[in-house]
């Protein structure tokens, strides 16, 4: 193995990926991914494969649209099909808060290009006909949000990384990270020790951990997500579906399948468990059927889970720690992870290379939560 | 064997995608089905990942008990939605 590198990014998934690539696009060399299983064993490999540009703080909705606009052409920029699907996200309102939260983001997302629009229950139901419209009253459509095949989408940012020069090691698990004087020295593997200057915590669920082998406190948990998908079926409709209040999300993707969740923080385990409970499933198909009654015919074939990095305020730490020179943090992703990862992975690396970003993420630094200055996006699931 | 023979029958894999995969590099059964979805079908692997595991084995030269499984996951058989969730018609 390699024994001195200009830049070590722990974690082989969807950011150290796509920030790896971005890095050695603008010209960095000597770049190294560390990974402790292979590529897209993580969180990435596990997401709804959902992107949206719908939500209701200027900063996500921003980011949202300009990580929309390089999903728009990555499968050319990173030769690698990753079945970008722009059928729409199309969230339901069940309560007339939400109603009235929902025009607040629309008037935000308008003002900011994005294509959101108020729809009636009527309106859902032309865009979604086998949809039940028991208890919604309205919603919102954005038609230019959609999904990607999330494998495929890291599987190509490493390839592409890779061509650039990057160097990729799987089953390499980082165990020490040396500092001295407040500088990161080097980081130390189960198969050997690399000198760096620099190192970049993308290690997603396992982020926290990562952090305390620095010697930095992230305030960062991690939770179990579940997810479910049928068999293919013939398609029914196109848009995702989802309710933040009714607390669900799914969708048919391209192949034919039908793919959904929900959150449950009361009740789901928080640290590193990745198995799966009947609870879920019981759950979940409760939902789709309710809202998709034909569903109630559809095969369910597999269900997995995959780790929510969960930081105070639902949205990433991003950039490096004050305290620390040399280590970057793309932590904290809190579900969105995976949809801001082209736009992320950009930022940071102008960051390492340029000391600045040419869209502003001072406000996700790790100390806006002593600063009190927490971002409270409505909009999550 | 033939590139165009199919291994995975539920998601139409052939053994040329398995084949090329290989040669990239993806040598582990839970890369080769997420690379090219082998295993991800109706049947789940149970029919393709017996063969996807000799093969891994002939081309990496191990045993076919050093080679990896991926993480058996519920259900068994593909169970209804609607008997999950408790339309209990079937």
């Amino acid at each position: 193995m390699i024994k001195k590198a200009d830049i070590v990014i722990i974690g082989g998934g969807i950011q150290g990926c796509s920030i790896a690539y971005n890095l050695a696009k603008k010209g960095a060399k000597n770049i190294v991914i560390l990974e402790k299983n292979t590529c897209a064993s993580g969180s990435s490999g596990r997401c709804g494969a959902g992107i949206r540009q719908q939500f209701g703080t200027k900063m996500n909705c921003i980011l949202a649209r300009e990580s929309m606009k390089i999903f728009e052409t990555l499968s050319e920029e990173l030769d690698y099909d990753i079945e970008l699907n722009q059928a729409g996200y199309l969230i339901l309102a069940y309560t007339e808060k939400e109603i009235n939260q929902f025009k607040k983001n629309v008037v935000l997302e308008q003002s900011l290009g994005i294509e959101a629009k108020m729809v009636t229950p009527e309106e859902a139901k032309e865009i979604v006909p086998p949809l039940n419209l028991e208890g919604i009253i309205g919603g919102t459509f954005c038609p230019t949000d959609g999904n990607v095949n999330p494998l495929y989408t890291t599987f190509g940012y490493a390839e592409a990384a890779q061509r650039l020069g990057v160097k990729y090691y799987p089953f390499t698990e980082v165990t020490e990270i040396e500092t001295e004087d407040k500088r990161i020295l080097s980081v130390i593997t189960n198969k050997g020790k690399i000198l760096t200057p620099i190192v970049v915590n993308a290690a997603g669920g396992y982020s926290g951990p990562v952090g305390k082998m620095a010697g930095v406190d992230i305030p960062v948990y991690s939770q179990r997500h579940q997810i479910l998908i049928t068999e293919p079926i013939d398609p029914l409709w196109k848009p995702m579906l989802m309710s933040f209040s009714e607390n669900y999300y799914f969708q048919q993707l391209p192949d034919g399948g039908v793919l959904g969740g929900y959150g449950d923080p009361e009740h789901e385990i928080i640290g590193d468990n990745v198995g799966s409970s009947w609870q879920f499933s019981r759950t979940m198909a409760k939902k789709m059927v309710k809202l998709v009654p034909i569903l109630k015919e559809v095969h369910m074939v597999r269900q997995w889970a995959g780790l929510y990095n969960m930081s105070p305020d639902a949205q990433p730490i991003l950039g490096e720690h004050p305290q620390l020179k040399g280590f970057y943090m793309s932590v904290g992703f809190s579900g969105h992870g995976f949809m801001l990862a082209p736009v992320t992975g950009r930022l940071i690396a102008e960051l390492i290379l340029d000391g600045k970003t040419s869209i502003p993420i001072d406000k996700l630094d790790i100390g806006r939560f002593k600063r009190g200055e927490l971002i409270c996006e409505p909009s999550v699931v | 064997m033939k590139d165009e023979t199919i291994i995975c029958r539920c998601e139409d894999v052939t053994w040329g995608e398995i084949r090329q995969a290989l040669e990239k590099g993806y040598t582990t059964l839970n890369e080769i089905k997420r690379i090219t979805r082998a295993g991800m079908g109706r049947c789940q692997g149970k029919t393709c990942q017996s063969i996807l595991l000799r093969e891994i084995a002939k081309y990496c030269n191990k045993k076919i008990e050093e080679v990896d499984v991926t993480t058996f996951r519920p259900p068994t058989k593909p169970v209804k939605l609607g008997t999950l969730a408790g339309d209990n018609d079937d």
